[in-house]
């Protein structure tokens, strides 16, 4: 049982700046850290590999060389090895030009260890959008599942799993046949406190390195922002709406005011 | 071969022989587009026993609509879904294609996007259309910042986006729009599958449903910690309200995700929305500034969120949230003119 797991380091959009002058991201306001859907896919990934006694599970990153911290990252979660592929040609990547990459990085990949299953998280914070993961698969021609919240019965003489998958109103059960994609959501399980063992291995873990040139058959009008459909047009503050009245005085006598403004509008409290 | 590509679709997605909300949204939406470009609006309706359906997409605008009625379309699948729409994109080479922001919008939306080589933007809130150049304008928010990010497509058609749901207006239906129904066929069985819907559940059970709520008390991580934060529910239930919460809130663990208001929780139009020791971060206010009655209360005058309430009150929540509970407990008493429930 050979499971992938795709890792992006992204920054922490809780602590993320906009410098307001000249409303771009300011990056040194923000850790890089592990994208938290990424640490649950790592952690199911060793949920899965402890719940059948074996196997081996791969991180595989696409970034500039300090994301070699995301990788060690996952190792401390439980993951066995890591990959990064690293390269100016990757740079300026849309969705659909990092799918590509991560693509080919996961067919070097398989060629030394058949890929049985690759989980990415649902999402990353940076960009929410989504996209990579359905994106690999479709490359790779195997059926993704999104929006995963469990997994479970791996049989791996059918070579079938069987998934939860999250939709608007409840859950669908999903047999997929294996090699597949799955994203996953947070619910599906807790991290764990990472092991001693895992940490001392973390510290001292050197992660492989690829660059463009250590991929096969790889066309490079595909990579980077050459390969990138969508590009940025402009960035703006939306507009802002008018703004609303302000209540006056103490608390009490908001509260007095707020309280006669509900009353005036009370049939928008009447159900449609 | 850009130039041949013409045309506006929208991807209508149905469950259960129902059609999404935000589908007849991104109909109204698309519907302007295609007028600016002067070109048919075209929806996609793909499913099992569904032909009844078009009539339905017409009405909300579409010229045409394409379906596909077979039975392995009966529940969504990506294998299933994304060959279908590929090969009619590939026959009748739209130039605008766009997809519901849901689960399966997305996730159809990427596998399509990554066969026809093409640009997706996700999670739209903004779209329009430079006519000279044929370019779709799709605004995001982005960087989880007070930033909003306008992406194009310049060179590979179709121009794809996901909207998200709620954030676009339908059209009134018009159920006497006339409109052609187009139907095409494809040759799946269900032996090509890997993958099989075994069953779906509904979770009936779900107490919260906020897209539904009708009056939202919505708080924020200003509320200090998960004590203080039991005032929103209290003054939810003396309203008659459904609770809502920021990110960070949820994040914090005092609300669980579903409970979650903004760009990655639920996008909502209620009536009337409290806003509660929330600074207003373009992120929330995404999902909650189509409200129709929005009151903030904020200890910080210069919160963003000030910008979009209809009223505002500057002040401490932990002192007049109580003082609001208390004030509509005894109207409600007294009865009749504050009974909201």
């Amino acid at each position: 049982m050979h499971i992938v797991v795709c890792v992006k380091q992204v920054p922490d959009t809780k602590i993320i700046k906009i410098n307001p002058k000249t409303n771009t991201l300011d990056r040194r306001s923000a850790p890089a850290i592990l994208n938290p859907y990424d640490a649950h896919a790592v952690q199911e990934a060793v949920k899965i590999t402890k719940s059948i006694g074996k196997g081996t599970i791969s991180v595989l990153s696409m970034g500039p060389p300090q994301a070699v911290a995301v990788i060690k990252k996952s190792i401390e979660i439980g993951a066995d090895r890591g990959f990064l592929i690293s390269d100016r040609a990757f740079a300026g990547a849309d969705t659909l030009a990092t799918s590509y990459a991560l693509s080919k990085a996961l067919e070097r990949i398989s060629k030394d260890m058949p890929v049985d299953l690759i989980i990415c998280g649902k999402h990353a914070i940076d960009g929410d959008t989504g996209q990579v993961g359905p994106g690999i698969a479709r490359r790779l021609d195997i059926p993704p599942v999104t929006n995963v919240i469990e997994v479970s019965e791996l049989n791996e003489s059918e070579k079938t799993i069987l998934i939860k998958r999250k939709i608007t109103d409840g859950y669908e059960l999903i047999q997929a046949q294996v090699p597949c994609l799955l994203t996953v959501e947070k619910e599906i399980n807790s991290i764990e406190y990472s092991p001693m063992p895992n940490m001392i291995k973390a510290a001292r873990y050197e992660p492989v390195i690829w660059s463009v040139n250590d991929l096969e058959e790889v066309d490079r009008t595909q990579l980077g922002l050459k390969g990138s459909p969508t590009i940025v047009g402009k960035m703006f503050t939306p507009p802002k709406p008018e703004g609303g009245k302000r209540l006056e005085g103490n608390a009490d006598e908001q509260v007095k005011q707020l309280m006669e403004l509900l009353n005036d509008k009370k049939e928008l409290f009447v159900s449609r | 071969m850009m130039d041949e590509n013409r045309g506006v679709w929208v991807f209508i997605e149905q469950n259960d022989g129902k059609i999404e909300g935000v589908s007849l949204e991104l109909l109204g939406a698309g519907r302007k587009l295609a007028d600016k470009l002067d070109v048919p609006l075209s929806g996609v309706l793909l499913g099992y026993e569904i032909m009844s359906l078009s009539q339905e997409v017409i009405a909300y605008g579409a010229d045409q609509v394409y379906v596909i009625d077979h039975e392995v379309m009966k529940d969504y699948r990506t294998e299933s879904y994304m060959k279908a729409v590929i090969n009619l994109a590939e026959k009748y080479k739209p130039e605008i294609f766009l997809y519901g922001a849901t689960s399966n919008g997305k996730d159809l939306a990427s596998a399509v996007a990554t066969d026809l080589s093409t640009g997706l933007t996700a999670d739209t809130t903004m779209l329009d259309v430079e006519v000279d150049k044929r370019l779709l304008e799709a605004s995001r928010p982005a960087f989880g910042g007070n930033i909003m990010a306008t992406i194009l497509c310049k060179k590979h058609r179709p121009q794809m986006a996901t909207v998200r749901p709620k954030v676009m207006k339908a059209l009134e239906p018009d159920h006497d729009r006339q409109g052609e129904v187009i139907e095409e066929a494809i040759t799946l069985s269900e032996d090509d599958m890997r993958t099989k819907v075994i069953k779906i559940v509904k979770d009936v059970t779900k107490k919260v449903n906020l897209a539904d709520a009708h009056v939202v008390v919505a708080g924020g991580k200003g509320m200090g910690d998960f004590q203080n934060f039991q005032l929103i529910h209290e003054l939810a239930d003396a309203i008659g309200a459904t609770v809502g919460g920021t990110r960070d809130v949820v994040e914090a663990g005092w609300l669980p995700h579903e409970q979650q208001v903004g760009q990655t929780g639920e996008t909502i139009t209620p009536k009337v929305y409290f806003a509660i020791g929330i600074s207003g971060a373009i992120q929330h206010v995404v999902g909650m500034k189509n409200s129709e009655f929005i009151i903030a209360i904020n200890k910080d005058p210069d919160a963003p969120i000030f910008d979009v309430a209809t009223y505002g009150i500057v002040g401490d929540a932990l002192e007049i949230v109580p003082k609001l509970i208390k004030e509509l407990k005894e109207a409600r008493e007294r009865g009749g003119e504050m009974s909201y429930v």
